[in-house]
């Protein structure tokens, strides 16, 4: 029976101390929805600015490192794109799609500094 | 009991629902710009190019004409469309040019093709080495002559350069697949390496990429392929000088124009 109160009390005091970072992630997250959606009409400028917005918003959000390393990709930003999907990897090193979008850029930027 | 496990199921579904990550396949077109800024130029030259080698293909002729049917597709640039000029003939009238010495490291099969006859040697003596070419190279810095060629059609962008093309024969370890049957009747492919005489082609281009307004140049690519088959096959030069420029034509339109490779990327929420 003491079980209940503590369980209560622990889930309060998590929820909390989530607040703000739950605001900052949620309003990062609206940026990035935005960004998808326009990307996906090719609109990619826009996305690219919704991106980099939710970076300033939430640094540490892996998804938005991601989203922007495949837009400065589409812009030919080579080196921007890297450092977006290296820092991306950084903040999840486990994300398979992440590492799958990592890997085709590599591929293709190596083949174009051959051909340089 | 029941309530605290109802609360914690109805926990979990919102950690595990927060947490779940959303993808979407999107497809991406990676845009490579072009290794040399052609903007100024509305036109381009393909004058034609000092050639070595074979003489069984006009490797002058049929480059120029392939580069300026890929450059009509491929480039926004107009392409002219002038006589091929003989550009080794063209060197050799220059006061500066030194006739190349005949090569002494030319491959056995050529030494012995001298041997065969007084015929064999004359065409032997009009085929040019790569290092042969070096002596024509002159005629890619004389900026005047490119200047008044190039006030001839209005200051255009003038490609030329060196073409390279000639047999090329190889011996040398190959893996084979051969089939192997058992006391039992199975059949098995086991992996073979065996010594194989092959025979084929080498194409060394160096593309020069010349103002027409000052004669100077702005830049040089140097590309090298090779073809090899079986000797039985016997390939025609020309359709084995095509498959080797067209190995490396994509390198050579991304000198001039923007290209784009087409792939997919996934984002992320």
């Amino acid at each position: 029976m003491t079980v209940r109160p503590l369980l209560i009390c622990s889930l309060l005091a998590l929820s909390t101390a989530s607040v703000t970072y739950a605001d900052v992630r949620s309003d990062a997250k609206a940026q990035v929805s935005f960004g998808i959606a326009v990307a996906e009409k090719g609109l990619w400028r826009e996305a690219l600015y919704r991106w980099e917005r939710a970076a300033e918003i939430d640094p540490s959000y892996a998804a938005v490192w991601n989203n922007l390393g495949v837009a400065y990709e589409q812009h030919g930003l080579f080196d921007k794109a890297r450092e977006a999907y290296e820092k991306a990897i950084d903040l999840e090193p486990n994300n398979l799609n992440i590492m799958q979008n990592y890997d085709l850029f590599r591929e293709i930027n190596d083949r174009i500094q051959e051909s340089r | 009991m029941t309530a605290f496990r109802n609360l914690a199921s109805v926990l979990l579904l919102i950690i595990v629902s927060g947490c779940a990550e959303s993808f979407y396949e999107v497809p991406l077109e990676t845009p490579l710009q072009p290794k040399l800024d052609v903007t100024r130029f509305q036109r381009i030259l393909i004058a034609g190019f000092v050639t070595g080698g074979t003489d069984e293909i006009d490797t002058n002729l049929e480059t120029a004409r392939l580069l300026r049917s890929q450059l009509r597709t491929s480039s926004k640039l107009e392409v002219i469309d002038a006589e091929v000029i003989e550009l080794r003939d063209i060197a050799e009238q220059q006061a500066d040019f030194v006739a190349p010495r005949p090569s002494s490291d030319s491959p056995p099969e050529e030494v012995a093709a001298e041997d065969e006859g007084d015929e064999a040697t004359e065409s032997e003596d009009t085929m040019l080495s790569e290092k042969d070419l070096e002596a024509y190279e002159h005629i890619f810095s004389d900026a005047s002559y490119w200047r008044q060629l190039g006030e001839e059609f209005q200051g255009s962008l003038i490609l030329t350069g060196t073409i390279h093309f000639s047999p090329h024969n190889v011996a040398s370890m190959v893996n084979r697949e051969r089939e192997v049957y058992d006391s039992f009747g199975r059949r098995r492919v086991v992996p073979l390496r065996a010594y194989q005489d092959r025979t084929g082609y080498v194409l060394s281009p160096r593309f020069i990429f010349i103002d027409g307004s000052t004669g100077a140049t702005l830049y040089t690519e140097r590309h090298r392929e090779e073809i090899l088959y079986d000797r039985q096959q016997n390939p025609p030069a020309l359709s084995s000088y095509f498959e080797l420029m067209d190995r490396l034509m994509p390198s050579f339109l991304a000198t001039l124009s923007t290209e784009s490779i087409r792939s997919t990327r996934i984002l992320l929420r």
